[in-house]
Parts: C-alpha cells; structure tokens; sequence
C-alpha cells in the first residue's frame, strides 16, 4: 500500500495534469468550429482540417518553427550549460551575474529592436538563420539558470579529486559533471524549446521579409484582423496528438530499460 | 567522441539553414507585407501569371509591428508595404516610402476622384488608398432595447447595457471616442481636450466588459457583449453569423481610416512595385474585398460591380464616398504624441 | 594559472560572446537613445536630453509597476504552490518515467499562446465552461465575474508559466539523493521535518529559479493582460511595448527599459543573496 503522502502527491500531479489539459481540450474542440470565430460555438464541422491540409502558409510556417526551436535550443544548451558549469565551479563577479539575468529581464520589443536595428547597421542577411541567432540569446540564461540550480553546493573537491588521480579534465567531465548536471541539461532544452516555439515579436523584427523565415506565431498573428480561424486549432490538435502518440512509443520502447 | 559527433551535426545542420536562408533573391522578385487575409489567396500567382514578376507574401500583424520593423530595418527587403493612413504620413516623413510615378499606375483612374485628395497624402503621392471605412458602434438589436445612435450610448451605457460593452484600446480609436462625443478633433494633442477626453473615459471604464481589438464581434455573437465600438468591416463578421448584429455611426460623427499600399524606399524593384499597385487597382481585383472580407474600397469600378444582395445584407458596405469623407480623417499626431500616449496609459492604467 | 584560465574560457567563453555580441552591443546601442528625443514622426534627433527620465519618474509609471509586481508576484507564489509538488512526484516516479511525466507538462504549449487563451476565455466567460459547470453543480446561482479582471490575468500567467516552475524544480529536486532523505528519516526526524530541514533547502536554488521564470515573464507579458484582462490593467510589458511601437518613443522606451532593467537587477541580486544565505544554515552535505 503506497503512503498517505505518495498518495496525495499522486492525486495533485493528475490535477494538475487536468489543469493543464483542460484548455488543451477545448481548443481542441474549437477545431471543429463550423464559423471562424475564436471563442463563439456555432455547430460542428470538419472543414477546418480540410483547409489546414491545403494551406501550405501555415504548414511552411510550422516547419519554419521546427527549425529554429530545434537548433536554437541545441545551441542554446550546449552553450547555457557550459556557461553554468563554468559559473559555479568558482563564485564569479556581479558583472557576470549580471549579463545572464539581462536576457530574462530585458523586454523582448526591446532585444526584438535592437537585435534588427544591429543586424540592419551590418547589412546582415536576414533569413531563419538570425531568428536562431536572437532565440539562443534569451534561451541561453534560461538554459544556464536551470543547470547551475543543480550545481549549487556541488562538492568540486570531487573534481579536483578525479584530475589529482590522473583523469583528464576532459574525461572529469564527461563521467562526473555531465551525469550529475543532466537532468537539468534536460530541463533547460525543454524551457528552450518551448520558449521558442511560442515567441513572437523577436522573431518578427529578426524573420528576412517573406515566408522562407515566416514562423507559425507570425503566421497566426497575422490572422488576427481577418480571423484566427480554426485551421490553427487543427494544427495545434495534430501536433498534440503526434506528439503524444511519440511520447507513449517512446514510453513502450523504453520499458524494462532503466533510462534517464 | 559521441557527443562531439552530435555536435557537429547540429553545427552543420545550423551551417546549412544558414545557407538556404542567407540567399540573395532573384532579379525580378517583389516582397509585400500585408494582413494575411486581406486580398485574394491566389493574387499573387495571377500577378505573376500576368506579368512574369515573382511576388512573395510577406505577413504583419499590427500596422504599430510593421512600422517599428520598417524604421529598425530600413525597410530593407520589403517592396510593398500595407499600412493604414497616419503611419503613410510619417513613412512619408521619415522618408522611408518612394515618390509614386503615376504614370506607371495607370489603373488609378479607377479610384474615385474622392480617393485622390486624402489629407494624409494629398494626390497620393506616396500611397494609394485600398480600403477605406469608419468607426462605430456595432450592436444586438435584439438585445441593446433602444437603439444606439451617440457615442454618449457607449460611454454612458444605460443600466441594462452595464458591464456588457466593449471599447477599442488601440490608441486612436480609444480616445477617438471620447474626442467625438465631445465635438472635438480626433487628432486633437490639445492639453485641455485630452483631460476632458480622459476624465470621460476613465468614467466610461467602469461600465465596460472590456477592451477588445479583436474578438468583439466573436462576443456579440455570443451574446458576452450587446454593443461594442467596432471598424464597420470587423462588425460585418458579426452580421455574417447573426443578422440581429446591425453598425451605426454615431450622430457626432466618426473617423475615416484608409488601409493604403507603399512603396518602400530601400525597394529594388520599383518599377515591379509600381505594377503591383496597378494590378490591384483593376476592378475586379478590388471588387474581392468588398464580396469577400466586407471592407469597402475606393476602388469606384470595382464598388459599382458590386452585388446589390451584399450591400442588403451589410448595409455599411453601401456607404458612398462623399458620406465617407465628411468623417474626419486620421492623421499623424506629430509632437502631440507624447503627452497623447500619457492620457492613454492613464486611462488604460486607472482603475 | 593558465590551465584555470584556460578551463575558464572553454567553460564562459562561448556564452559569452554570444551575449556580448547579439545582445549587450545591441541593446546597449538602443538603451543609448535614452538619452536623446523622439523625432516629430518617430525617429530619433540626436540632440542630448536628460527630459525622458524626468518623464519617467511620474508616479504613473511607478504604480504601473508596482501593479504589475504584484500580478507577477502573485503568479509566481501560486505557481509554486502547484508546481512544487508536482514536480516531486514527477522526480519521485520510476525513472524511467520522468522524461515522458515532464514532456507531458510541456505538450501543452507546443500549441500556440493565441489560441491558448481564447480557450481561456471560452472557458473563463460569463456563460463559460467554468461557470456552467458551477451552475451545473448547484455551487452558485449567479455567473461569477471570471474574466477580463486581475484573476483572469493570474490565472493566464499560472498557466502559462507553470511548466517552467515544475522544470526548474525538478531539475533541483532530482539530485536529492534518497539515500540521504533515508537517512533523515532513520535518524528519527519526521517526515515534514526532513522536508523543511532537507528536502526543501536542497532544492531551494530550484524554487528561485522557477519563482524568477514566472515573475520575469509575466511582467514582461502583454497578451494576457490584454485578451484576458479585457486590457483594464497595464502591465509594465504593454507600456514599453506601446512607447516603442505604438507611440514610436524609442527614447523615452529606451528609457522605461533602463530603469526596469535596474529595478529588476537589484531585485535579483538581492534574491540571489538570499537564497544562498538560506542554503547556507541549510546546512546538509552534497548529493
């Protein structure tokens, strides 16, 4: 019998999994809008699914988000979780602490506008490449501060140890530092890619001009004046199930095998 | 290594996304930035069937987000941009849009003589007008009881009407609202008129639902809302799903906002530009926009082939361009927009 | 040292220049606007002034601010009261489940904020989901006020940033060796007593670090407050945003965001500080 606090610790994760999926659900049932209005119910149609097949705009789009949330969230981790590393192995100056609080803390228009009027100043081709470029910025303080949270009070005496018996530091690394920060690497590129997928107006000033670098919040933004029709909630519904069919193959495949 | 191998196959893949994207584009290539939605889903591939130029959509979500975008970027890459009426007036300021060759826009004949004498551009030198419309209440008539005909209506809601209206929050309009309902200019920066504007909107908030740019014909059909201040287009989607939906403009009067096209300064390709405009000028390209979105043009060839079914259905389409003109036309506010964005955050900020 | 040195630049170098080239020259060159004027059509003139700050220190924006704190602080709290425990299940479930436990937290918001909240406000309006159901369970007889107010904005924020509070947490949390909460409880101590001397400072770094996701964020947002707040409330992310864009005031946006900017390190450094002291009577020896 599992204890009263297993118990209960239970019971709120499928809360709040409901809470999470709640709104999940109803956007979903919005697909099946027959009008194109967002928050109004005006009977059942599968049209949407229909038009969402045949817009390539937003299938492009879609695919454009893909491509930066990926490689901006490899290149964000890698580089957040050096950065974390190197953080906590010695206590650093406030001037560092500084500049990765900066990327939370300044507003988006505002990295979103320097970011193009920088770009602009260089005549830097604009293109998926500087959305990828803008998106590593922030991701990389989010990523940093997920690792070093499980850096903190980390006994480096072990480190020193590990080189004093003859490892490299390389090897050090590899076999103590990587296992032990993991999780949080795994975290941290979680938070990058979900900050990305999502982010608009940094990708708007730094997107090229055309659909090669139009990405989906652009796309969907763009549709606000004549309608975000149900389309974007067919989009999103397929996504979702995609995604949550991968997680449980995944899940299936990984079974008896003790992984992360 | 294994993880230097994933490494560099992320580097590459980064390598080679760059190099797709970082392309230079072909010669005869076109950029437009527009709402998407806002002209035909297949204009472009005629356009380009007609005139061998290459056009690409390129998509904006505010006229504040395309503007910011122009000025940051020089407005590098784009050729054509639509935008509404005060922010020609300071592209045209800030020289960021080219001089228009009329002559190579011969299909301007088809606008009406109206059209040619807007006061943000007069002769449309640096734009030319596509849609056109005004600003007004949109409501349930089967649900308002007395129809609405001031903008006191909406600022002043009777009881019944309490907690069941909504304002436009953009800027302009917001306090556009309050402007008119006193006599005074929508583009009034007067520090006098600007109190009186923002005591009576402050007092308005508290009987509001809410603002809403966006969604307020959603809530109208929903029945959330009963009588929302509303663009005459936006209400038509309302009236689309439920013929109780009417648009009035109120007895003060309303504003006229324009959606123009521009060329851009940095654009490279003028002269295809320039035939861009033409192509969207002919009349049955402007008469999409009206059978479709419900917008009005002032486009006249293309207004007079219009369904008179249409204009039944939404009477506001039917509107003629000299009752258009005697709404006040938006302008640019010029050094009046300091203290004009101050009353507006106090207003939106007050509670 | 040289090795040191060198170990540093491998470790801070990257990262480093990546910020200092794509976002502290950036913003730098913008933040500099702050100290000249707005063009009569937007723009900048090039003429030095010192008039934005002396705009800025109204009252107006400073309560603006203090609102906005408020909201986010509120977010923040109520999203660690939710997410805390949810991500010490997800970290005390078989390993082999974690992975897909977390990436279930996330599926969500791989949709889209757009149409996130609209299924918000379907759900949160006076005929709403939520209401009818209330109604439904007999619980209220009139609709209650959920949406377009400060607990429509919350609740948005919650729900937004929620993911990334049980992230931070787990992240923290996972390294907690159970041996040592064993341990703990070996030597006697109770089970709420190894939580508030063990479990929770071990995984205090986690709890500030996702407290300071969900308050940066939201004080930045300007959707929410907009779709759900029915636009009643500013957020210190609408007034910038409107300064840059709306009013095309880079300068006196520029700056808004300076003195965001140090408001918000201060308050930062400051947390930092905090947590480390705390940790530090925490007192427990490394995982």
């Amino acid at each position: 019998m599992p204890s009263p606090a297993r118990f209960w610790l239970g019971a709120h994760l499928r809360l709040v999994y409901l809470f999470l999926y709640v709104p999940i659900a109803v956007l979903m049932v919005l697909s099946f809008n027959r009008a194109g209005l967002p928050t109004a119910w005006t009977g059942f149609s599968l049209k949407w699914y229909g038009a969402l097949a045949e817009s390539q705009a937003i299938i492009n789009a879609a695919l454009n988000t893909l491509i930066v949330a990926v490689i901006s969230t490899v290149l964000a981790t890698l580089l957040g979780a050096l950065l974390a590393v190197g953080m906590e192995y010695r206590r650093r100056g406030p001037g560092l602490e500084a500049m990765l609080f900066a990327p939370m803390i300044i507003p988006d228009i505002v990295l979103a506008i320097a970011l193009l009027s920088f770009f602009t100043l260089l005549d830097f081709t604009l293109g998926l490449h500087s959305i990828i470029l803008s998106h590593v910025v922030f991701n990389i303080a989010f990523v940093c501060a997920v690792v070093r949270t499980r850096l903190r009070s980390f006994d480096w005496a072990v480190f020193e140890a590990s080189v004093d018996l003859g490892a490299s530091e390389a090897t050090t690394f590899r076999r103590i530092i990587l296992p032990m920060i993991f999780p949080g690497v795994l975290a941290g590129a979680m938070l990058a890619f979900t900050l990305s997928v999502d982010e608009f107006i940094i990708a708007y000033f730094t997107a090229g001009a055309g659909q090669s670098s139009t990405t989906l919040p652009m796309q969907i933004y763009s549709m606000i004046r004549f309608g975000v029709t149900p389309e974007i909630n067919a989009m999103a519904t397929v996504v979702m199930l995609v995604s949550f069919t991968l997680v449980l193959l995944a899940q299936r495949a990984n079974k008896g095998v003790v992984g992360v | 290594m294994r993880t230097f191998n994933k490494l560099s196959v992320a580097l590459l893949a980064g390598a080679a996304v760059f190099a797709v994207t970082a392309q230079a584009g072909a010669a005869e290539k076109i950029v437009i930035s527009n709402w998407d939605g806002y002209m035909p889903s297949d204009m472009l591939e005629r356009f380009t069937a007609e005139t061998g130029i290459e056009a690409e959509l390129a998509v904006h979500a505010t006229n504040e987000e395309i503007m910011g975008k122009v000025v940051a970027g020089k407005g590098k890459g784009y050729d054509v941009l639509f935008v509404s009426s005060p922010f020609v007036e300071a592209l045209k300021n800030l020289g960021l849009v080219a001089e228009l060759d009329h002559a190579m826009i011969p299909n301007m004949k088809n606008l009406y003589p109206e059209a040619m004498k807007l006061e943000y551009d007069p002769g449309n030198t640096h734009s030319v007008p596509y849609a056109w419309g005004t600003t007004g209440l949109c409501y349930r008539s089967d649900l308002v009881g007395e129809t609405p005909g001031s903008w006191m209506d909406l600022l002043q809601p009777a009881d019944a009407l309490k907690g069941k209206v909504t304002m436009l929050s953009t800027d302009r309009w917001l306090m556009g609202a309050a402007f008119l309902a006193q006599g005074k200019s929508v583009n009034s920066t007067d520090a006098a008129d600007l109190e009186a504007a923002k005591e009576l909107l402050i007092s308005a908030k508290k009987d509001l639902l809410a603002y809403d740019d966006t969604t307020f014909y959603s809530k109208l059909v929903s029945g959330e809302a009963s009588l929302v201040h509303a663009w005459d287009g936006w209400c038509n989607y309302g009236i689309a799903e439920n013929a109780d939906i009417k648009y009035v403009i109120p007895e003060e009067g309303s504003d006229l906002w324009v959606d123009t096209m521009v060329v851009t300064a940095a654009s490279e390709n003028k002269e295809a530009a320039h035939k861009f405009l033409n192509f969207i000028l002919q009349a049955d390209n402007g008469a999409w926009v009206p059978a479709n979105i419900l917008y009005k043009v002032p486009n006249k060839a293309a207004m007079d082939a219009l369904d008179p079914a249409l204009v039944e259905q939404f009477p506001n389409l039917g509107m003629t361009p000299e009752e258009l003109l005697k709404q006040e036309q938006l302008r640019d506010l010029g050094a009046g927009q300091k203290a004009f964005s101050k009353t507006v955050t106090e207003i939106l900020a007050s509670n | 040292m040289p090795r040191s040195l060198l170990r540093d630049w491998l470790l801070l170098g990257p990262g480093l220049t990546w910020l200092a080239l794509f976002l502290v020259v950036p913003c730098g060159m913008l933040l500099v606007f702050a100290f000249f004027e707005r063009g009569v059509y937007g723009g900048i003139d090039y003429i030095f002034t010192l008039e934005n700050f002396s705009r800025a220190i109204d009252p107006l924006y400073l309560s603006i601010f203090l609102t906005s704190a408020k909201v986010a602080g509120l977010a923040a709290v109520i999203a660690l009261l939710i997410g805390y425990p949810a991500a010490y299940a997800i970290a005390r479930a078989p390993a082999r489940r974690q992975t897909a436990y977390l990436v279930l937290v996330m599926l969500p918001f791989w949709s889209n904020y757009l149409i996130r909240t609209y299924a918000w406000i379907v759900l949160l309006n006076r005929e709403g989901l939520v209401n009818k159901g209330l109604a439904g369970l007999g619980l209220v007889s009139e609709p209650l006020p959920l949406l377009y107010n400060e607990f429509a904005i919350v609740t948005g924020l919650v729900y937004n940033y929620l993911p990334f509070v049980v992230l931070a947490i787990y992240s923290s949390i996972s390294r907690l060796n159970p041996e040592v909460l064993e341990a703990s409880e070996d030597l006697g101590a109770s089970a709420p007593r190894t939580f508030w001397r063990v479990t929770l400072p071990l995984t205090l770094p986690g709890v500030a670090a996702g407290a300071v996701f969900v308050f940066v964020l939201s004080i930045g947002n300007f959707i929410t407050p907009d779709l759900l707040g029915g636009g009643r409330l500013q957020m210190v992310g609408n007034v910038i945003y409107d300064q840059f864009l709306t009013a095309r005031d880079w300068p006196f946006g520029a700056t808004l965001s300076f003195i965001l900017i140090g408001i918000m390190m201060i308050l930062l450094f400051s947390q930092a500080m905090l947590v480390r002291k705390a940790q530090g009577e925490g007192g427990i020896a490394h995982a």
